[in-house]
């Protein structure tokens, strides 16, 4: 180096040269990020024995000295983690109450949902505008006739019957699938010009943000009936997904507002002056920049009404969180409370990462280099 | 006034009319009886000192902005409240801004199609053919599947001309197109809006560049507080002008 950089050039001959070899590679991101400073060495050394200090025996309870097999709590004696209780369990977990002799029609609607996320999310795959029909539009209609029965030589099982992870799923996607549209047209509704529209959107969004969602699913339960006609009277799960619709579409609006506030007035008026009319303008030219935007609120939205499902269990839906409560109550397996949680925490941990990780691979896919 | 001469006379028929138009925004007087009548292929530059209301004059043919008093009429229809004739009206007009204002997640053909598209029920493919052949003349066909961002300023406004362009206006507004420009890209901009001027399309312009307005315009307007001060031809205009505020503007504009 030394040598080199002795070394003259006339102007406008300077070579390229690489950069230092301690500036780059592993060794360089080493020193920049964990030991730039004698402070920083120190703080990554602690961090590395907090991490020791709570991993190691984690790892250990939860694997290592686990209990898998057996088929009672007599099997877990080794002070570990029993998951004997779990797998004994997994299959009300998953299907609720459901007749176990009916659950190929839940798995049927399982491997429909993954192939349909495939065909939506996987980028190869062709014909995305009819994938988002059939996911609206006929997906829920097959799951509704499969998991509901009654027709087509089905028999017919009745809603209180559906639980676990199939209810905590049905209910969240059907929630986002219905909560999303509301939402935009709630957004647009409070950005418009006529102000019966934005009075009632802004009405809606505010009373809506302002009762917690038990009060929603408590009215939806136990009060909505005292106020319908006798006879009428409408499936209980149905009700509580017009309430978690309802509630997280005020807001799913809000977000969509942020982002529609983002956009700059030289859009809406270069869509104008085109001649395209509200709904265009909107549908081809704002929207598609602002949900973009707004993508990063969108899934947290999503997220938050994914986990909030858990809170039909008070109104005696049984959900993943609530039939693993139930589970626990069980005097043959009680004091396994503690796999019980981290078992629920894991599936929707695990729902709740995939989404987020969608969002980030689409939030890179749609970016289109630097606004001007 | 040699160049001057060659012109083609403009056609008698107004396509463009303002009579008595009056503009308020909120107390603030903008725009203050102004009478214009632009005949079909004429070519007119605005100028005026900032706050002068030039850009909302032009802002008003089209109805980004609406006027309080007065009449406007574009190409036989009255610009009014109704939605009808404002959109019939947009789709004839089009417009250039400062700002370029492409639409960033849209590649440059997507922009210029999504209006023939979408408004003028255009097939997918005459679309992009069309587009294409008004990228290439605005000179950058090579471009047209890159995003605007990854375009330079002089890039993205000669897409915008072509994106108006593509649903064949009769009337074209530039409001103040070289403005937000480095120098070096204004004469790109500029020789496209020249060539554009020899097609005989209907041109109203804001713009402080003189030189443009000499070459190409068949009428300077001249405007202040809200008012028109003086109309005339370029030479005219620049070399004789009447009103002591015409003469202060362009001694201010022309000192360097």
């Amino acid at each position: 180096m030394a040598r080199l950089s002795r070394q003259q050039y006339a102007p406008g001959d300077h070579p390229d040269w690489e950069p230092p070899a301690s500036s780059v590679g592993v060794l360089g991101w080493l020193r920049a990020n964990l030991f730039s400073s004698w402070f920083n060495s120190a703080l990554t050394f602690l961090g590395l024995y907090i991490i020791y200090l709570v991993v190691v025996p984690l790892l250990d309870w939860a694997i290592l000295r686990a209990d898998w097999s057996g088929d009672s709590r007599e099997a877990c004696s080794s002070g570990g983690a029993c998951w004997v209780f779990v797998r004994i369990r997994f299959e009300q977990f998953m299907y609720g109450l459901y007749p176990s002799s009916e659950y190929w029609r839940i798995n049927l609607v399982a491997g429909l949902m993954v192939a349909t996320m495939a065909w939506l999310t996987v980028p190869r795959i062709p014909y995305k505008r009819y994938g988002v029909v059939f996911a609206l539009f006929f997906f829920p209609v097959i799951t509704a006739q499969l998991i509901g029965g009654g027709n087509f030589g089905l028999s017919e099982v009745e809603t209180t019957r559906w639980g676990g992870l199939t209810l905590t799923l049905i209910l969240a996607a059907a929630g986002i699938v219905a909560a999303f549209p509301l939402g935009i047209l709630l957004a647009l509704g409070r950005r418009s010009q006529m102000p019966i529209v934005r009075a009632f959107s802004v009405a809606y969004i505010e009373l809506w943000r302002g009762v917690p969602l038990i009060t929603v699913l408590f009215m939806s339960s136990v009060m909505l009936p005292l106020f319908l006609p006798e006879g009428v009277n409408f499936d209980k799960l149905l009700r509580a997904l017009i309430g978690i619709t309802l509630f997280q579409a005020a807001y799913i609006a809000e977000v969509v507002r942020g982002g529609l506030q983002a956009i700059p007035q030289g859009q809406y008026e270069a869509a104008d002056a085109l001649g395209l009319s509200y709904w265009k303008k909107m549908g081809l030219v704002i929207l598609p920049q602002a949900l973009k935007m707004v993508i990063p609120g969108i899934v947290n939205t999503f997220n938050e009404l994914f986990k909030d499902t858990t809170l039909v269990l008070i109104i005696g839906l049984l959900d993943l969180l609530a039939i693993i409560q139930a589970a626990l109550e069980d005097p043959k397996w009680l004091g396994y409370s503690i796999e019980g949680y981290l078992f629920a925490a894991t599936v929707f941990w695990i729902f709740c990462f995939g989404m987020s990780r969608y969002s980030l691979a689409i939030e890179r896919r749609l970016h289109t280099g630097h606004r001007r | 006034m040699s160049e001057n001469s060659g012109r083609r006379r403009p056609e008698s028929q107004p396509i463009v009319q303002l009579q008595g138009v009056h503009k308020w925004y909120g107390e603030f007087h903008v725009l203050k009886n102004i009478d214009l009548s632009v005949a079909k292929g004429e070519r007119i530059v605005i100028c005026g000192p900032s706050g002068s209301g030039k850009s909302t004059l032009i802002r008003c043919i089209n109805r980004l902005e609406e006027h309080q008093r007065g009449h406007i009429i574009v190409d036989g229809t009255e610009l009014t409240s109704d939605v009808k004739n404002i959109e019939q009206i947009r789709r004839e007009v089009g417009m250039v801004f400062q700002h370029f204002n492409l639409f960033p997640h849209l590649t440059v053909l997507e922009n210029c199609t999504l209006a023939p598209i979408w408004v003028r029920r255009m097939p997918k493919h005459e679309a992009e053919e069309i587009a294409r052949q008004y990228l290439e003349k605005v000179r950058i066909p090579e471009q047209a599947d890159k995003y605007p961002g990854q375009l330079s300023g002089g890039q993205q406004q000669r897409v915008a001309i072509a994106r108006s362009l593509c649903m064949n206006p009769n009337i074209m507004l530039f409001d103040e197109p070289t403005s937000a420009l480095d120098p070096e890209m204004i004469k790109e901009v500029l020789d496209t809006m020249i060539e554009l001027a020899e097609t005989g399309v209907t041109m109203l312009c804001v713009t402080h560049e003189m030189g443009f307005a000499k070459t190409v315009a068949d009428r300077v307007v001249f405007m202040d507080g809200g008012e028109i001060i003086e109309v005339n031809e370029p030479y005219a205009f620049f070399d004789n002008p009447q009103h002591e505020r015409t003469q202060l503007f362009l001694s201010q504009i022309l000192q360097h």
